[in-house]
């Protein structure tokens, strides 16, 4: 399952983020969740989007990506709810690199993206637990 | 106190300065000839023998030899004596494919700590100064060049050779130092470091410094001079013709007296090789006239500089060079050590780096900042941060083992270093130093 982000290799300076941005919003591609991990010389844009092979096609041309597989897990969107999913990860021994959140479509809906040293044992681990995660074809709003 | 180290010599008249000239040069051919059948075999493919070279009027007929001769003749291609006659060894900080290794015989030590001990003497040293040398020691050859000099003045000679700021300027304070030798950025960090410690210039005992083995500029010359409350006097030479004290600054502080009975001094056109006359910027070309472990003739030095033969206040009649202005190859110097780019190029090609790079030089509180940006392949690229850093720092581990300095990595994105015209930019240099 898990879902595809794009990370794209940026400088940290103005007019780099509006670039990168530019041609997917023009193509028409919704931005479902981002983060950006920045250092002194450079920044990593972190994107899942609705398409991401159409996004994809479209960054090849001038920028530096990769394609990394990360765990979205459905959660509610109220308090205390994150803290059971981390258990989970936590008892199956999985390191969380990084991670952010988005709000779905419906009432009280949000997910948190992870990315983990082990995808699949994750998602088998959240799945046991009766958590749900994202496939790519969840995605394509 | 003296004025001079070996007065007869640093003041002869230009016809006796010339006659010892001629006569060690034409002494020296012949030495090379029968000892060195590398540099025999350069004069036989000119039909030249050392019956050609009567004075140094005929040293233009001569072959120059570069650093890719000493490379290719690494170790002892070079030798003019049997290596049991040889007393030391000297090298260059410049490392891998670029090495130069230097002999000496205890003669070629003496006229080289003679040749510091004049550069002491012309600063105002004596035997009742305290000289604090921080050069490296070691394979370099500033630290032993002004020790060994310092001691043929008399001088308490203080060994300290660079580094922990802290305990040379408790040395300095407390054995109450008069005269000290280092790189000018060096000298420059010293000083702000007696500054942030709540010195006054006044209240250190130095009264001169020693400073070479890197450009500096006259800014920086003032800005040493008002922090540490001396007088700032320039030194040149390389590890090729001995090391320091190939030539140095008097009083006049216009110009370094080149040692002109060791060191025979040219100015070529680069391109051409033709000997350019008086007050023309050239490359600067030496010719060792009696040492003898290596006996270089007609070394290309690169340094592009300029000459003058006018006549000096402070009595010196040998001949004074400016201040290197450039190089006429693309060697950088950074804090004081040589670096090529192509070292760079070597290190990123192993490490498995595209060798699209630039490198940023820059001066910050008088220290040179060494900044290279490379380029990321697209197979190198995570999404992680911390992999991406720890790539920055292993790469600058592997740039400080080839090169002895440490850069500052930045790894970027592709096609975003400059290019100018389509071609990279390889070095950007913003210390404005000439």
């Amino acid at each position: 399952m898990a879902i595809t982000q794009l990370s794209v290799f940026l400088m940290n300076q103005p007019g780099a983020l509006v670039d990168a941005i530019k041609s997917i919003s023009e193509a028409g591609i919704n931005i479902r969740a981002m983060s950006i991990a920045e250092a002194n010389d450079f920044g990593i844009l972190r994107i899942i989007v609705s398409d991401s092979d159409a996004v994809g096609r479209l960054l090849s041309e001038q920028y530096l990506f990769s394609r990394t597989e990360v765990v979205a897990a459905q959660m509610n969107d109220r308090s205390g709810a994150l803290y059971p999913i981390l258990v989970v990860l936590n008892e199956a021994n999985i390191n969380i690199e990084y991670m952010y959140a988005f709000t779905g479509s419906g009432p009280e809906e949000a997910y948190v993206v992870f990315r983990v040293n082990d995808v699949k044992t994750a998602e088998e681990v959240l799945n046991a637990n009766g958590i749900r995660t994202l496939s790519d074809e969840n995605l394509k709003i | 106190m003296k004025k001079y180290y070996q007065p007869e010599i640093e003041t002869a008249p230009r016809e006796k300065i010339l006659e010892i000239q001629n006569e060690k040069l034409v002494k020296q051919v012949k030495h090379v000839w029968d000892n060195v059948p590398y540099y025999r075999r350069l004069m036989e493919e000119k039909g030249l023998t050392p019956d050609d070279i009567k004075s140094v009027d005929d040293i233009y007929k001569l072959p120059f030899l570069s650093k890719a001769d000493l490379r290719d003749t690494y170790p002892y291609g070079m030798l003019g004596t049997d290596l049991k006659d040889c007393v030391r060894i000297h090298s260059t900080s410049g490392t891998t494919g670029k090495r130069v290794v230097a002999f000496y015989t205890q003669h070629d030590l003496d006229l080289w700590s003679d040749c510091c001990a004049r550069a002491i003497v012309a600063a105002g040293g004596s035997e009742e100064d305290v000289v604090q040398v921080c050069y490296g020691y070691g394979l370099f050859t500033g630290g032993s060049g002004l020790h060994d000099g310092s001691h043929k003045v008399g001088c308490l000679t203080l060994p300290m050779s660079s580094g922990n700021t802290e305990r040379q300027i408790q040395f300095m304070m407390d054995l109450e130092s008069t005269i000290i030798c280092c790189t000018p950025s060096y000298a420059a960090y010293i000083g702000e470091s007696l500054k942030e410690m709540g010195y006054k210039p006044e209240d250190n005992k130095l009264k001169a410094g020693i400073f070479g083995a890197e450009p500096w500029t006259e800014e920086m010359r003032q800005e040493i001079e008002k922090s540490l409350g001396i007088k700032a006097y320039d030194i040149y030479g390389l590890t090729e013709t001995s090391g320091p004290g190939v030539a140095y600054e008097c009083e006049e502080q216009k110009g370094m007296h080149i040692n002109e009975d060791h060191f025979y001094a040219e100015i070529i056109d680069p391109d051409t090789g033709e000997v350019l006359p008086e007050g023309s910027v050239g490359e600067l070309v030496f010719t060792a006239l009696d040492k003898e472990a290596f006996p270089l003739l007609r070394y290309r030095t690169r340094d592009l500089c300029v000459l003058s033969r006018k006549p000096c206040s402070c009595g010196r009649t040998h001949v004074r060079m400016a201040k290197p202005m450039g190089r006429s190859d693309d060697m950088l110097i950074i804090r004081g050590v040589n670096v090529f780019p192509s070292q760079i190029e070597t290190v990123l090609l192993k490490e498995g780096y595209t060798p699209n790079y630039q490198i940023v030089l820059d001066r910050e509180r008088n220290t040179d900042t060494f900044d290279i940006y490379v380029e990321v392949a697209p197979d190198q690229f995570s999404d992680l941060m911390g992999q991406i850093q720890k790539m920055e720092k292993g790469l600058e581990s592997a740039m400080r083992t080839m090169l002895g300095i440490g850069p500052k990595i930045h790894l970027v994105p592709p096609k975003t270093i400059t290019r100018s015209e389509g071609k990279a930019v390889r070095v950007i240099d913003k210390r404005k130093l000439h």
